[in-house]
């Protein structure tokens, strides 16, 4: 289909969103991204079985924990697309891309940046 | 031979394929896939078509033993079962296969617009094209019909464009002749066309539409990228209604007799996403003459859309449509349930359009000699479901009737089942293998990766600047050297890139290109034939996702590739070799029933060489068919069932152990252990087999209302039907009869459709009223379900006269007694006021409800539906394997269905299990989660987690992973608190380097 998305997103490989945990996305903030989402297959429909509702709650917490150290629980988000959906795929990547533009740089990455500089 | 790529063919070619025998997969057009690919969703779980089909291709495409032959049409077939000889007309494709590399600039460069089938014609596509983006073999082809070069004789663009010098227009018919020993016919239906008729003014009205049309522009890859909108002015339609039978249920010209089976519940399904995809409140109406969903689950499905969703069912036949009020509405005049003529505008009208058998199905049944039945449906009898005429010529699919997707499966696993135990002798005489050097043990080194860049022709060079990237990747930590190529995949790349492991004596690979979908395996092959373990691979996907969604931005595309090129190399410095381990398979099936689907399974394994033992609770073989005498089509089942158990028995291969139970299993697929207990003396027996087919049947629902046990003239079919064959004088003094449908059927309790109460309460009606012509016989039913050929049954039962009335669910019909004598009580909806009859019999169509399975699944693992049924691992792509692999259920445990069905499954679950059998060990490990016994604390939240429960606290008193069960989606790796688990080729030290290399740029 070719649709054209922002180019801000790198995508990671996973064999099921289920295998997504807490530190990882963590771990992706305090390198100094900006924004974090995960994609899974529909709910009800996940090739793994429950995999995706697993990582729907873990990814919920991981908000939370966003939001208590001052990062923003709005800077993570899940979407569950499916495989065919390509035109969905492309519109949340603008969603999400439209989004942390909105933010701004995460305050980690300002940090990071600054003390580079220092 | 299989004949025909949709989703049967695919399934009997896998089936074949992974059972050891090699095969021809012919398919007219030019990529596999069917009818099945240009579905949006299926039902009733609506799942998306492409997404679950799309593996199974990519499967089929990739098989060492399946040879995919397209364009291709049987010329001939002579020779006899176990020796035919194949003549094959195959049409160009003017373009090279083996340089073609799908970049699709022959299409793009194309100046020819035609209308594009796989779109029903709602879009145009080039002369230049692929039928679909995910089509297998994914390589262009030029529609010689169309093409302005081969009408002008000039243009050629493609030709001067192709970056692969892939076009060749001197390519010419060929003829092939290829020896085999077996044929499957699979070569489905086609839509109805409703042009063939003016009734619904199809083709005049543009948004008339069919249903084949619909599911295209629902679809995410449609002409409207998913956007629900009309053809005629691209508006979003506010109501839209659905016809039924069209082309179906009906004997005028052009019409056809059968029920098509698929259209109620597709119809449902349609109406259902439609109002998803729809913003604005969307009415959905759907037109019909008896609501058939008569599948597993599917009732819960139609009751959901008329309950929770909102979709309107009117019961009332169209005869014709009109101009709307609005410019592109349509009108409809309907008969309400009051009886009023109503008057109604939609904005879009749907036709559910039968599954209609082509003119070259047809033509090419007549060249072989295959005979078909007068509605040109492949000819099979009620015990040989996939039997045609001709013999070693087997049938599945939509040929042999209309049926629905698992049915396809279904019997498609049969085909492949009947076709192997054909020709098992010849097993693995002519499959391929592949011989690969032996692996270089990389333990203790210092990663040597090399990567490899590719340009894609101009796909990804033409936007990233690739020299960059190349240059970017070699000054990398680890990397020893890094090449562009102009088509990595290509045969010379191969060569080159097995060069460059020996030369530089690399232990890692990475190569940026396309995607991991379609290429990773090529790639790991080529490593593998390098010495090296396949998982010392990675992949940057700089094309499907940077040149091609990034092209604008030549500059940020380069520095996503970089970033791409970079995390995939940091994930290979930390990749290590896996190895797959080997386990014997103990070639023994159990199967669970003797009844009619337990005693085929077993007699077909038994066929295809292995042994069988066949466990049955009762004290003779038989099961519930013992109580039917004979079918709809009129065949003795009595005479069938005694010739199956007289076969089991004398079988060598088939140890029958009646008065058996199971008490213990344990294992995994290839290896397992069952406990038994046999026999009055209760003795325990264990047997260690390698596969298990579930056959336990259901049970027939036990009346509780209309006076069932309280007053003789109360009877069940089954009772009835003993009463026609051992007192047929009884039958001659009766002068009013009452059958009663879905009686513990489509209710509360029992919501689903019970599937052959319809069939059999026309198959007795039809006797009884041939026994005594001078009764009245009144069917009081909800929606008659005679799906299939069955119709035909139907409509001679009605012509006979035999009154069929309908009842609404909230007024059931009233059965009583006075003075000893009964009376039936019930509203007619025709007349719309109450009646009574006084019957000599009533006669109750009861349900089938799941049997008491509940003990049998706790042992083996397997889950039942909330109605009491095994439940299969997939509802539409495997409908006889369970969760638990090596376990396959078949016959009424699965699902209510008629004999012939029970048969066809029965024939699947022996082919499933005998893929299994046919191998002498089976591979596990790979990508699977290892948990470190160290690290764990035993709390159990893995054991919790795993979607497949495969983890459990081992003796040692902490948790074990079989690896033959992981299935490596990895979700207890995310949940272990102790970070005890780790995934294989996933862990976290892979993910988090390409966290690490993606982050440090910024």
């Amino acid at each position: 289909m070719r649709l054209t998305y922002p180019d801000s997103i790198r995508i990671i490989r996973l064999p099921c969103t289920g295998k997504v945990d807490v530190i990882l996305m963590m771990e992706a903030f305090r390198k100094g991204a900006d924004g974090v989402y995960v994609v899974g297959c529909l709910e009800g429909e996940c090739h793994y079985l429950t995999g995706n509702l697993r990582a729907k709650k873990k990814v919920e917490y991981t908000k939370k924990l966003l939001d208590e150290i001052g990062v923003g629980g709005e800077r993570l988000e899940m979407y569950n697309i499916a495989a065919s959906d390509g035109p969905r795929f492309a519109e949340v990547a603008k969603e999400m891309h439209e989004k942390i533009k909105a933010l701004g740089p995460s305050p980690i990455r300002g940090a990071l940046q600054n003390k580079e500089a220092a | 031979m299989v004949v025909g790529g949709g989703i049967g063919g695919i399934q009997a070619a896998l089936d074949l394929a992974d059972s050891g025998f090699y095969v021809y997969l012919v398919e007219k057009s030019s990529s596999i896939g069917g009818r099945m690919s240009q579905l949006d969703k299926t039902f009733p779980t609506n799942d998306c078509s492409m997404c679950i089909l799309s593996p199974k291709l990519v499967e089929c495409g990739r098989h060492l033993n399946i040879e995919i032959l397209t364009l291709s049409e049987i010329g001939s077939i002579t020779g006899e079962e176990g020796n035919f000889q194949v003549r094959l007309v195959q049409q160009p494709r003017y373009i090279d296969m083996s340089k073609c590399i799908a970049c699709g600039t022959c299409a793009e460069k194309c100046p020819r617009k035609v209308a594009d089938e796989y779109n029903m014609g709602l879009v145009n596509r080039r002369a230049a094209y692929i039928r679909y983006p995910q089509a297998v073999p994914l390589k262009y082809l030029i529609d010689k019909e169309r093409c302005i070069y081969f009408e002008k004789g000039k243009c050629r663009a493609c030709e001067k464009f192709c970056p692969a010098d892939a076009v060749d227009f001197d390519q010419g018919e060929r003829q092939i002749t290829i020896d085999v020993g077996g044929i499957i016919l699979a070569s489905g239906f086609e839509p109805y066309s409703p042009a063939l008729s003016d009734t619904y003014q199809y083709g005049r009205f543009p948004n008339v539409v069919t249903s084949l049309e619909f599911e295209r522009i629902l679809s995410a890859s449609g002409p409207y990228q998913g956007h629900l909108v009309r053809p005629s002015d691209e508006r979003e339609p506010k109501k839209i209604a659905w016809i039924q039978c069209v082309g179906s249920r009906n004997v005028h010209v052009g019409d056809r007799g059968y029920c098509s089976g698929v259209c109620c519940t597709y119809a449902i399904k349609q109406a259902i996403v439609a109002k998803e995809h729809s913003a604005a409140p969307l009415d959905t109406a759907i037109f019909y003459i008896d609501i058939r969903t008569h599948g597993k689950d599917f009732e819960k499905f139609f009751n959901r859309a008329r309950d929770e969703v909102g979709v309107r069912f009117i019961k009332s036949r169209i005869n014709t449509i009109l101009p709307g009020y609005d410019e592109g509405n349509l009108k409809i005049r309907y008969t309400d349930e009051g009886g009023r003529i109503v008057q109604e505008d939609f904005d879009t009208v749907v036709l559910s359009v039968g599954l209609d058998i082509p003119q070259e199905s047809i033509h090419l049944a007549q060249k072989i000699g295959v005979e078909l039945n007068h509605y040109h449906f492949v000819s099979t009898s009620s015990f040989e479901p996939v039997r045609t005429t001709r013999p070693g010529i087997l049938v599945c699919g939509a040929f042999q009737g209309p049926k629905d997707i698992p049915e396809t499966v279904m019997q498609a696993s049969a085909a492949a089942g009947a076709a192997s135990s054909l020709l098992s002798r010849e097993r693995y005489a002519l499959t391929r293998e592949k011989e690969y050097p032996e692996e270089v043990d990389i333990t203790g080194q210092e990663p040597r990766i090399g990567v490899f860049v590719c340009h894609c022709g101009i796909n990804i060079g033409g936007v990233v600047n690739v020299p960059e990237v190349t240059d970017h990747a070699s000054r990398l930590p680890h990397v020893v050297v890094a090449e562009e190529n102009l088509f990595t995949c290509s045969e010379d790349s191969q060569v080159k890139i097995k060069e460059k492991i020996h030369e530089h004596q690399l232990n890692r690979v990475v190569v940026a290109s396309c995607s991991v979908r379609t290429h990773e395996p090529l790639f790991q092959d080529t490593i593998r034939e390098a010495g090296l373990n396949t998982y010392l691979f990675s992949m940057a996907n700089i094309r499907d996702q940077d040149s091609w969604v990034h092209q604008s931005d030549k500059e940020s595309a380069t520095e996503k590739a970089k970033d791409l090129v970079r995390m995939a190399v940091a994930n290979a410095a930390e990749l290590s070799s896996l190895y797959r381990t080997k386990l014997p398979v103990t070639k023994r099936a159990v199967v669970i029933g003797g009844g009619i689907a337990g005693m085929t399974a077993a007699l077909n394994v038994a066929g295809e060489g292995f042994e069988v033992v066949l466990v049955e609770r009762e004290k003779e073989l038989g099961g519930f068919a013992t109580n039917i005498h004979r079918t709809l089509q009129g065949d003795d089942v009595g005479q069938y069932v005694a010739h199956l158990v007289e076969m089991v028995n004398q079988d060598e291969k088939i140890d029958v152990l009646t008065e058996a139970l199971v008490a213990d299993f344990s294992g995994t697929k290839g290896n397992f252990k069952t406990a038994l207990v046999v026999g009055p003396s209760m003795y325990s027996r264990d047997v260690n087999h390698g596969a298990l087919i579930i056959a336990t049947g259901a049970a027939e629902y036990k009346p509780e209302e209309y006076l069932y046990g309280e007053h003789d003239a109360v009877t069940t079919q089954v009772g009835l039907e003993d009463m026609l064959l051992k007192e047929p004088e009884r039958v001659k003094e009766w002068k009013n009869v009452v059958m009663i449908q879905c009686v513990g059927s489509r209710n509360d309790t029992n919501p689903n459709c019970s599937r052959v109460c319809c069939q059999q309460a026309i198959k007795n009606a039809i006797s009884v009223k041939e026994t005594n012509p001078d009764l009245n016989l009144f069917v009081l039913h909800r929606d008659i379900r005679t799906y299939g050929f069955a119709e035909d049954f139907y409509r001679e039962a009605r012509e006979m006269g035999i009154h069929f009335l309908r009842y609404r669910e909230d007024e059931k019909p009233v059965v009583g007694q006075e003075d000893g004598r009964i009376h039936v009580t019930f509203k007619d909806l025709t007349l719309g006021r109450e009646m009574t009859i006084n019957p000599d019999q009533v006669i109750l169509s009861t349900g089938v409800v799941g049997g008491d399975a509940e003990e049998l699944a706790n042992i083996v693992k397997v889950p039942l539906t909330s109605e009491g049924f095994f439940l299969e691992a997939h509802v539409k792509l495997r409908p006889v394997d369970t969760q638990s692999d090596g376990i396959f259920i078949c016959g009424m445990a699965h699902s209510p269905k008629r004999i012939d069905e029970s048969i066809s499954q029965a024939l699947a679950a022996s082919a499933r299990a005998c893929r299994l059998l046919s191998q002498d060990s089976i591979e596990v490990g790979g990508v699977v989660a290892r948990v470190d016994q160290e690290l764990c604390a035993a709390c159990l939240i893995c054991v919790r987690a795993c979607p497949y429960e495969v983890p459990f606290i081992n003796e040692d008193g902490v948790s074990e992973i079989d690896i033959s069960k992981c299935q490596g989606c990895g979700v207890c790796a995310a949940e272990c608190p102790a970070k005890a688990i780790t995934l294989s080729h996933f862990g976290d030290t892979q993910i988090l380097a390409q966290i690490d290399a993606l982050m440090e740029a910024r």
